[in-house]
């Protein structure tokens, strides 16, 4: 593990037994998936920046004050947070460990947090709508529905992915295609902890730090 | 109760009103009439179409070798075959659009204001997302592969997706004529106007989830050309030995992969008012149309570039093939390219100047505006002294290419004048826009994609197109585009709006005059492309250039055979010079055997790209006409697809070395006897694919 090899490059992927050919395609398939990181990252980007200009735009309808739940959020923050960290554990079982239940297990871990995340974040929702606090109600509420929904879609995704790779494990072992999809799992599942935590920031922090919302 | 519950379950809001046929039985007048013969003609082209294929057989071959193959030269071939089908469309309708307003003075002319108004709406969507979007990208499929050295694309399954999700997002426009109708909210689709107040109908649905489609096709085809870039170049072809062709492609992706979201986002969010209820563009309830507009253009200025870059590269390619000289100033091209990438990112407001900005940021952005016309000229000052002292040949792509520089420079000009917000409150959303845009996106694009064309046929088809439809050809596009677009100079200057459905000033009626005639010049030059192809594939036996180098070229994309093998390179070149190629031959180092050919591994067809694609197309069907069954059903083929094709492992097959040795060796003993052919002579029947190298 001191030798500084190509098997190196990235971390949680044992590959040492491959051939070079292989190596140089997980280079490249890591690598795609971070450029389409990148134009994922876009699309929240502007989400935020339409969040940003909708704050105002209230039409008389409630605002973050009235209907944000700090605690919640906070919960969930914790949950998704937690989420990372036990899929940090899939990767270096990944890397380290050849026993596949332990994997499989920490896998299973992550999704359960992820379905929890999910669980939090639709009974939010469906409280808001039960007080009328609708995407329909105002541009402030649809800003705010697409923004968080958009995240919860991708947790979804997330979810359901895996759920494919455990599948995946138990079936196909863990030969290359396995691994390097789970490398890019990996970056996905953290990507989203880090688009949480702006939304956090963004979202629910500034609701409560301005009274009303502000403007 | 139960029967139209049940109807409206099984087909949403469709109902017979939605087919043009009934509409013009209905109604018979000729707007209605025109619509149905439009509608004809896709219904009719797609069962003859059909039925030719079933005729000669040809479904096993097109199934097995083209449609499920993830070889990057036949995608790039489809891509390219779509591009030019919508061109046709697109172009028909561009003399319809003239012939009314032509006819529109001080009367109605022949085609209603709705009617009228779909019109320019495909004309532009297709011009941009299915003509010239498919067409660049199928360009670069084919080309950069074999530009770098190697074998295919980084990824050849999601390469198959993107196609198929371009051909399901083009099946989605055709659909449109046969039923119900398009948006007539222009290709820019501005809310609140397309939002469901105001366009109740399927047009702004079909307009969204075509565009979305392609725009998911072109993030895909983004990141797996940059990645190809990044990561498959031959050994030693660092990036400034690279093609310049190639520079161009890598700056389109970067700018696919940052530029599609924001479209991306517009149009989901406009789906999201029409279909949830949200308020994000509509004009109550704190709506803000100005955050379309911005996203929109946040994607439409890249856009411009994303569309015009490679067609730089393509002119590099040819000014130095054809003028036999080193490609003047590289480093300086290469700086232009991305400097020009970079400044893409900076312009967006100069599209709506007028819309409520400070005069301060209006002026901020002019200014970054006109900057891009340095890099620009840079450009065009290199492909004059590549030129200089150079022994031109006079090809159509060249051709193309010297009208592309004089015609830019104009359309520059009249950029700068846009660029100056004063100036353009005065002439802001009249033909002289519209002169401009296409005076840019003519030469800059199709010019370009043409001419890339014709250089490149021989190579993927190992026979020459014919030179002198091709020159007749070219000779109507450019002459076209001058009688068409110029007089729209005049006439927007004048005052006339654009999109104008009825002309109330009779001075205007000689230079509509022109432009009509204008833009049946240019459907000349659309047959004749056509002709030409007809005529080449016809006398193909007589114009083989197997050996592969017909032009004397210098890429590595010419050191092989043409057509080229499915696995491009016997063995991965290495790579020494700039224009590896070229000097190869000088040191009489080329078409030379190898010492030990290996196994070749290559992607097996896939159906997945096909079904995936067509499959989200069918989902756009069933979201336009609020068929929810359809939606479920096609949403989940796409899921499972995926998710099955994932768990596949048999996806890659072996090329046997004896197979590649037989293939090489039965090329080189080609090379070996063929008869080398000068450059004065290479466009005569002489030309066998081998240049006469005299240096």
């Amino acid at each position: 593990m001191d030798s500084v090899g190509p098997q190196l490059r990235h971390a949680g992927l044992n590959l040492e037994d491959d051939p070079r050919e292989s190596r140089h395609q997980v280079e490249s398939d890591v690598f795609g998936f971070w450029i389409f990181l990148m134009s994922d990252a876009v699309i929240f980007a502007l989400l935020f920046a339409l969040y940003g200009t909708m704050l105002g735009a209230r039409a008389g309808g409630p605002g973050p004050a009235d209907e944000f739940k700090i605690g919640s959020a906070f919960v969930e923050t914790l949950i998704l947070l937690t989420s990372s960290f036990t899929f940090g554990m899939t990767s270096l079982c990944l890397k380290r460990d050849h026993k596949p239940q332990r994997l499989t297990l920490w896998l299973a871990l992550t999704l359960l947090l992820g379905l929890a995340f999910l669980g939090m974040e639709i009974h939010d929702f469906v409280t808001m709508v039960s007080h009328g606090a609708t995407a329909s109600r105002s541009a402030f509420l649809s800003g705010f529905f697409v923004l968080v929904g958009v995240h919860g879609l991708h947790v979804t995704f997330g979810s359901l992915w895996i759920l494919v790779m455990v599948a995946q494990v138990a079936t196909l072992g863990r030969d290359a295609k396995v691994k390097i999809n789970l490398i890019r799992l990996s970056l996905f599942w953290h990507f989203l902890d880090v688009i949480w935590v702006a939304i956090f920031s963004v979202v629910y922090l500034q609701g409560l730090i301005v009274p009303g919302g502000g403007s | 109760m139960t029967g139209p519950t049940i109807t409206g379950f099984l087909l949403g809001s469709l109902s017979w009103g939605a087919l043009p046929f009934v509409r013009a039985w209905r109604e018979p007048n000729i707007s209605e009439i025109i619509g149905a013969g439009a509608g004809s003609i896709v219904v009719i082209g797609a069962v003859v179409t059909i039925a030719l294929i079933t005729w000669l057989q040809a479904w096993e071959y097109l199934w097995t070798q083209w449609f499920t193959s993830l070889d990057h030269k036949k995608i790039g071939i489809m891509y390219i075959v779509i591009a030019l089908v919508m061109l046709s469309r697109a172009l028909i309708e561009a003399v319809l659009i003239r012939s009314q307003q032509a006819a529109a003075i001080n009367g109605p002319g022949f085609v209603e204001p709705g009617h009228f108004a779909q019109l320019f709406s495909t004309h532009g969507s297709i011009m941009i997302f299915f003509m010239a979007m498919p067409f660049l990208t199928g360009m670069v499929n084919y080309v950069v592969p074999l530009q770098i050295g190697a074998r295919d694309m980084a990824f050849p399954y999601l390469n198959s997706v993107g196609l198929w999700l371009t051909a399901g997002g083009s099946g989605l426009m055709m659909a449109s004529l046969v039923v119900g109708e398009f948006s007539t909210g222009g290709w820019s689709g501005y809310p609140p106007y397309t939002e469901l107040n105001f366009s109740g109908g399927p047009g702004p649905d079909y307009w969204i989830w075509a565009i979305t489609l392609a725009s998911i096709g072109s993030t895909t085809a983004g990141i797996n050309i940059a990645c190809t870039i990044y990561k498959f170049r031959a050994p030693g072809m660092t990036f400034l030995r690279m093609p310049l062709f190639c520079w161009t492609a890598v700056c389109t992706a970067i700018l696919m992969i940052f530029a599609m979201p924001p479209l991306t986002v517009a149009t989901a969010l406009l789906a999201a008012d029409r279909y949830l209820g949200t308020h994000f563009f509509t004009d109550d309830l704190g709506g803000n149309m100005m955050n379309y507009v911005n996203l929109f253009w946040l994607f439409g200025h890249p856009e411009v570039y994303i569309v015009v870059l490679p067609s730089f590269g393509v002119y590099s390619e040819v000014v130095s093939a054809f003028s036999s000289k080193e490609l003047y100033g590289y480093k300086s091209l290469v700086i232009a390219t991305m400097a020009i990438g970079v400044l893409s990112f900076t312009v967006w407001l100069h599209h709506f100047f007028t819309m409520g900005q400070s005069a301060d940021i209006n002026a901020v952005f002019g200014i970054a505006t006109m900057a891009i016309a340095i890099p620009t000229g840079v450009k065009i000052y290199d492909w004059i002294f590549t030129m200089f002292r150079g022994e031109v040949r006079f090809t159509p792509p060249m051709v193309l290419s010297l009208a592309f520089m004089v015609t830019f420079v104009l359309g520059g000009f009249t950029g700068v004048i846009l660029a100056t917000p004063p100036l353009n409150y005065m002439v802001h959303n009249t033909l002289f826009v519209v002169a401009h845009f296409h005076n840019m996106l003519i030469p800059g694009t199709l010019y370009g994609l043409l001419a890339g064309y014709m250089y490149w046929f021989p190579k993927a088809f190992g026979f020459r197109l014919n030179e002198r439809l091709g020159w007749i050809s070219a000779g109507c596009w450019i002459t076209g585009f001058y009688l068409a677009f110029f007089p729209l100079y005049v006439l927007g200057a004048s005052g006339m709006a654009r999109r104008t459905h009825e002309v109330f000033d009779p001075a205007f009626r000689p230079w509509l005059y022109v432009a009509l005639f204008g833009a049946f010049v240019l459907f000349t030059a659309l047959v004749t492309l056509f002709v030409q192809l007809f005529v080449s594939i016809r006398d193909r036996h007589a114009n083989m250039v197997a050996v592969g180098d017909p032009w004397d070229a210098r890429g590595l994309e010419w050191s092989v055979a043409a057509p080229p093998p499915e696995w491009n390179f016997a063995v991965i070149p290495q790579v020494e010079s700039r224009d590896a190629f070229y000097w190869r031959k000088r040191n009489r180092e080329a078409y030379k055997p190898v010492d030990h050919y290996q196994d070749i591994e290559l992607p097996k067809p896939s159906a997945c790209g096909v079904i995936v694609g067509l499959s989200a197309a069918a989902c756009g069907f069933g979201l336009v006409w609020r068929i929810w069954w359809l939606v479920a059903l096609f949403g989940a083929v796409v899921v499972a697809t995926v998710i099955i094709r994932s768990f596949l492992r048999d996806v890659t097959r072996t090329i046997p070395a004896a197979e590649v040795e037989a293939f090489d060796r039965r090329w080189l003993a080609q090379a070996h006897y063929a008869k080398p052919v000068s450059r004065q002579r290479e466009m005569s029947r002489r030309n066998e694919g081998l240049a006469e190298w005299t240096a």
